[in-house]
């Protein structure tokens, strides 16, 4: 928590090789795309075809020996860094109060965002515990594909990714190869779709009411909720922060 | 001779040992299980995809309400996750505050399990006892925070405010009156840190109590000892945490291993048990409870003596106080920022854990440098125990599953989440 935030770049290597990310990138050398740290925490990035082979390496050798899978997470890359409102040429233009993003939340199933043909959209992301050498690892796949992402599934090396990958199935689609019994987990029976893509509405499609004349629970496209965003989003890297920082010092 | 053949059953979703909202589908072999498939999911709300549509302060109510018996453990790190990325720190006192809510968060949450399972295994009183300490920690609560659950107490750079100086007190009733209403309120004449120092000294007695009730008791030890043991290495590979793991003989406490807050400069120790089984759990946390009582006690004590700010003087991040708001048009042009833009969170992303009284409650946040987050994973620790079901009830009488279901601590806002 000490580290500077403006610092987000990968801290480059001074010493020896003595972090854990230069550990990594030493040892699996050309089976990583990249072992950064940054904020204290390692970040290895892994294509797919390699992606068992570092966590397999990852947990047996003595000097990583992460024992734990702590978490599998799925992760939707399209519109990452898309503002609403324009805060860099403000100055001489004015806010334009008017919000026409695509943002989270705004569009409705019929108006969603049209995926053009973007590269890489969905990650699978790990995080790593060793409780021997106590030290954590974020390890990250980027699947090939982005009609139909397949990330190898890590089952085999850690039984406890069952739920963690299942639930990124059904939550973003990514399709993780050789999982024995890769079904939906959270969304609700007989759902279609995959809920927390970026192109898929926050309002959702259905909705469900009990019908009296039927006498049992339907289905029916959304009509009680309109698509409703308080605040837009905006993304400002100004220097307000570190001079916000520098005057919280120097008290 | 007729065949006989497993037959298939539905546990829950509306069954009261299912803790809420779990459909278990159980095979059975006579009573014996052949297979258990737990169907989750049933109280999903989308908390991750909600947080995206809205500024990260807005979201901290709902990490309440995920796990919902250890409510501001779930705040921690959320806020922990945004002060990593904003590269923001929350000042000492806010730090000790943080500490000992975290800690009778704890207690909270181990009194709410050791009342629901000893009630689900078949002992009713535990329940009536463990909620009468539950309801005066319920008080702190509300003292600090108005409200008695869903607090949303903690805040990126510190806590929402600083602690009250008076405890609100009973008044004459219908019900409570008299000598009754002078025992109510003997502790609530001064302020929560008096209140919360003489709980303090009071809450090992009460343990005492649960324990008498459940320790050497012959029905509690017949459903529990032996019953859903967890080998070290099945733990580690299931991803178990907390008690889960502790239980089993790993001792491993982020608390002590990866300190945050002030557990640092806290003396406490770390119970672990010996066999992996569901009595082992039960003592665990037990000695937790205790254990977090020795924290509290140490919190109060450094509180009384070190007053001080609670959340960060940084308007870029924390909100001016409301009368320098009044007077001082800066200020005014502050809060109006931070309550309705809110701020930017500089692009990259982190992942902070803390140890939940349930176990690794992590909070993995991508932010792209906006005012809202681009992807928030919260990582509950129950999601990850409930998936080793199958594994640990295999072979196990159908009873064993309540006992299993019981000291997995299971609370479905957060699993489905």
């Amino acid at each position: 928590m000490t580290d500077t935030p403006a610092n987000s770049a990968p801290v480059e290597a001074t010493a020896a090789p003595t972090t854990l990310a230069q550990r990594i990138a030493a040892r699996l050398g050309a089976q990583v795309i990249s072992a950064d740290e940054s904020r204290g925490e390692t970040v290895v990035d892994v294509l797919p075809e390699n992606w068992l082979a570092v966590a397999q390496a990852l947990r047996d050798e003595a000097d990583f020996h992460f024992e734990q899978c702590i978490d599998v997470c799925g992760v939707d890359y399209l519109s990452y860094g898309q503002a609403e409102w324009d805060t860099t040429d403000v100055s001489w233009t004015g806010f334009s109060r008017g919000v026409e993003g695509e943002g989270p939340g705004r569009f409705k199933w019929s108006n969603r965002p049209l995926v053009g043909a973007g590269h890489r959209r969905f990650a699978a992301v790990a995080q790593l515990l060793s409780i021997k050498n106590n030290q954590r690892v974020r390890i990250r796949c980027h699947a090939a594909d982005d009609a139909l992402p397949v990330v190898p599934s890590l089952t085999g090396i850690w039984p406890g990714v069952n739920w963690f990958e299942r639930e990124a199935f059904d939550l973003f689609g990514i399709v993780f190869d050789g999982h024995p019994d890769l079904r939906r987990i959270l969304t609700d029976y007989g759902f279609v779709g995959h809920p927390f893509r970026k192109d898929f509405p926050l309002i959702g499609n259905v909705e469900v009411r009990y019908d009296e004349a039927l006498g049992r629970v339907i289905y029916e496209p959304v009509t009680s909720v309109e698509p409703r965003v308080g605040v837009p989003r905006v993304v400002r890297d100004d220097s307000r922060y570190d001079q916000a920082q520098a005057e919280s010092a120097a008290k | 001779m007729q065949e006989i053949k497993n037959y298939t059953i539905n546990f829950g979703p509306q069954h009261p040992a299912a803790h809420g909202v779990l459909r278990l589908v159980l095979e059975l072999d006579g009573e014996v299980i052949q297979r258990a498939d737990p169907h989750v999911g049933l109280l999903h709300r989308g908390t991750e995809k909600l947080a995206e549509s809205k500024p990260f302060n807005q979201s901290i109510g709902y990490m309440d309400r995920l796990d919902y018996v250890s409510m501001m453990c779930n705040e921690h790190a959320y806020v922990r996750a945004i002060e990593k990325l904003l590269g923001v720190e929350a000042p000492v006192r806010a730090q000790y505050i943080r500490t000992m809510f975290d800690e009778i968060t704890r207690i909270l949450n181990h009194l709410m399990w050791i009342g629901s399972n000893a009630l689900d295994l078949g002992a009713m009183a535990v329940f009536l006892y463990a909620f009468r300490e539950r309801e005066e920690l319920m008080d702190c609560y509300e003292a600090v925070s108005g409200a008695r659950m869903h607090a949303t107490y903690y805040r990126p750079g510190g806590v929402y405010r600083d602690l009250p100086d008076r405890m609100p007190q009973y008044k004459e009733s219908r019900w409570h009156k008299g000598e009754d209403l002078k025992r109510r309120n003997e502790w609530r004449e001064g302020s929560l840190l008096d209140y919360l120092d003489a709980f303090t000294r009071d809450f090992p007695g009460k343990v005492d109590e649960y324990e008498t009730l459940l320790t050497d008791n012959r029905i509690w030890k017949q459903r529990t000892v032996g019953i859903g043991v967890v080998p070290p290495e099945q733990a580690l590979a299931w991803g178990m945490t907390g008690a889960m793991l502790r239980g089993s003989g790993v001792e491993w406490d982020l608390r002590k291993k990866q300190p945050y807050a002030m557990y640092a400069s806290m003396d406490f120790d770390i119970p672990v048990g010996v066999k992996g089984d569901c009595y082992d759990r039960y003592l665990v946390r037990v000695e937790e409870m205790r254990q977090s009582n020795r924290i509290i006690a140490q919190c109060v004590d450094w509180l009384k003596k070190n007053p001080g700010d609670v959340i960060l003087r940084n308007f870029k991040v924390s909100p001016p106080r409301r009368e320098e708001m009044k007077d001082d048009m800066e200020a005014l042009i502050h809060h109006f920022k931070l309550f309705s833009e809110g701020y930017s969170v500089p692009a990259g992303e982190t992942y902070a854990a803390v140890e939940a009284p349930k176990g690794e409650f992590g909070c993995y946040l991508i932010s792209d440098g906006a005012n809202k987050p681009f992807r928030v994973k919260l990582r509950a620790p129950g999601f990850a125990h409930l998936s080793s079901m199958d594994t640990i009830v295999r072979g196990h009488m159908l009873p064993d599953v309540v006992a299993m279901i019981g000291t997995y601590d299971l609370v479905f806002g957060e699993v489905d989440r």
